[in-house]
């Protein structure tokens, strides 16, 4: 195991992380502010609770998925695309590293990023609810899951990706309507019965509907399958990037 | 000496049906330079990038320092150190920066001592601290060579080092190999100038659509098949070669005042002494006289020629 490699991919990532600290830090703040302005103040006010829950409340965990999901895309990609882009990406296929420590290095980097805004976020919404939560431990896992899961979903789209262009569609036109459709805002159970039925093929109910179970105790679909469904999920993105390695698919000519 | 670098039967093809490389073999001792010439295309780039890792071996095999490039792939790159063709720098990076990420990817543990006598080396201490999109072209060559280095390779590739580079510059990563040979290290180089391969090889392999047309001694290569050419000037122009200087097959210049005589130095008479008493006894007025040995670039040409003919 090249461990010194990993470290040197990381500690590289990590560095242009640090070196926007401004960008990184002060627009989640930003962005979360807004949302409990918007959803919390403003249109919450009209809101009965949800499930017991205040609403401004009961959007936390959506919130933080948002970002933390969003985030992890898009520096996963970024960070195998930038160097497929400038040409550097020679470097990482002539090291002597497997695509283990490769990943490693870049995802590992990508998910702490995410997991950091998710903290980030976190921290803010205390400034405007009141929070508890019930299953620390479990809430944790979750966005560790989340965090790791799609900056590698991230990795394999900067692989795949041939331009800037396609490196946003997939984001924008993907995975953006599916959090924003998966009851980050609301509780399924708020849907007409036939939108319940459809919503339950969208992944990331099961990922918001488990983070909201560690913080509140209330679920939309038990909090197990949820557990499964983002394994699950993680094992299928190791698997392809897996045969992304051995095949050198648009790595390797 | 042994071997460092040993490529057997290697064959590469695209997906395209287009192949790129056909049953190249090639041995490289260890501290030579090899100068791997040839036109654009020729399957130098694909070569490279087979060895050192970036594509993928259709068939046949490599083996560095007696290590397989698939199966040890760990110990073979290791000591292996590569100088991209394209400038490939992350612009926003420093110099020191990116020159440490280098070492670590190869597993060193870090050595700002080591780091800062290569970069010291290259002349590229005292820009250590900033940006690669801030350095000239021939700077940022040498930072790939910095990072190219900075793992303590055994061999290192260099391909097309020079293309795009001044005259100076060029002049000057001659000399930056020219240490580097001192210090041991293998150079596998990759050019299209024969005047590079000429100043700098021991060894030229010439390639051209994927095959190795041939590999031999520099200075062997340029004996056995140099030509030399004298090029006679005379005292007055004259509309026609004589015929009785038929045997020769002089060229007469365009303006009717020189003849040019190709002969060759491998031949045991070259019919200068004979040439010269017959062109006075045809009452030619000699002004001057003046040799010329081919370059390797003639060499070059005649080769790849002889290839596609």
């Amino acid at each position: 195991m090249n461990l010194q490699a990993v470290r040197s991919i990381y500690l590289y990532e990590m560095a242009r992380f640090f070196r926007s600290m401004i960008q990184s830090f002060v627009s989640p703040v930003i962005s979360t502010s807004l949302y409990f302005i918007v959803f919390g103040a403003a249109i919450g006010s009209r809101i009965q609770e949800v499930e017991g829950i205040s609403y401004g409340a009961f959007i936390v965990p959506g919130l933080i998925m948002l970002s933390v999901i969003t985030q992890a895309i898009s520096n996963g990609s970024f960070g195998i695309y930038f160097p497929k882009f400038v040409g550097t990406v020679f470097e990482i296929l002539s090291a002597p590293v497997n695509y283990f420590e490769i990943i490693l290095g870049y995802v590992g980097a990508a998910a702490t990023k995410a997991l950091f805004i998710g903290v980030v976020i976190l921290g803010t919404s205390f400034f405007f609810v009141d929070i508890t939560i019930a299953h620390p431990l479990a809430m944790v896992l979750f966005l560790v899951l989340t965090s790791v899961s799609f900056s590698l979903l991230g990795f394999i789209l900067g692989i795949w990706a041939k331009s800037f262009e396609q490196l946003q569609l997939v984001p924008l036109l993907i995975v953006t309507p599916l959090i924003f459709l998966g009851g980050s805002f609301y509780s399924i159970t708020m849907l007409p019965p036939f939108w319940q039925t459809v919503t339950l093929f969208n992944p990331v109910v099961y990922l918001i509907s488990g983070f909201r179970w560690a913080f509140f105790g209330v679920a939309d679909v038990p909090v197990l399958i949820s557990l499964v469904a983002i394994s699950g999920f993680l094992g299928v993105c190791l698997l392809f990037v897996a045969w992304i390695f051995r095949s050198g698919w648009r790595l390797r000519s | 000496m042994s071997e460092i670098l040993s490529v057997k039967n290697l064959g590469k093809s695209y997906d395209t049906g287009f192949t790129a490389l056909k049953n190249v073999n090639l041995d490289i001792e260890e501290g030579e330079i090899l100068a791997l010439l040839g036109p654009n295309g020729a399957g130098k780039t694909t070569l490279i990038s087979i060895i050192c890792g970036i594509a993928n071996i259709t068939s046949g095999s490599v083996t560095v320092g007696g290590y397989d490039i698939g199966r040890d792939y760990r110990k073979a790159r290791n000591l292996i150190g590569l100088v991209p063709q394209e400038i490939n720098l992350e612009p926003f990076e420093k110099v020191i920066n990116t020159v440490r990420f280098s070492r670590g990817l190869f597993g060193k543990k870090p050595d700002d001592a080591f780091i800062e006598k290569i970069l010291r080396k290259l002349s590229l201490w005292d820009k250590r601290n900033n940006r690669t999109m801030e350095l000239s072209g021939g700077m940022r060559r040498r930072v790939l060579i910095a990072k190219a280095l900075c793992h303590e390779p055994r061999i290192l590739f260099l391909d097309e080092p020079t293309a795009g580079v001044d005259v100076e510059l060029r002049k000057d990563m001659w000399e930056v190999v020219a240490e580097l040979k001192k210090d041991g290290v293998t150079i596998i180089l990759t050019t299209h100038y024969i005047e590079e391969a000429e100043a700098i090889a021991d060894r030229i392999a010439v390639i051209n659509k994927g095959e190795i047309l041939l590999v031999e001694g520099k200075d062997s290569l340029m004996q056995r098949m140099g030509q030399k050419c004298m090029t006679i000037e005379l005292h007055e122009p004259i509309p026609a070669v004589p015929d009785s200087l038929s045997a020769y097959g002089l060229e007469l210049g365009s303006d009717g005042t020189s003849l040019v005589y190709t002969y060759d130095t491998r031949a045991e008479r070259t019919g200068i002494t004979k040439l010269l008493s017959d062109l006075s006894e045809a009452g030619l007025v000699l002004k001057d006289l003046q040799t010329q040995q081919n370059s390797l670039e003639d060499i070059f040409v005649g080769l790849v020629k002889e290839n596609a003919a």
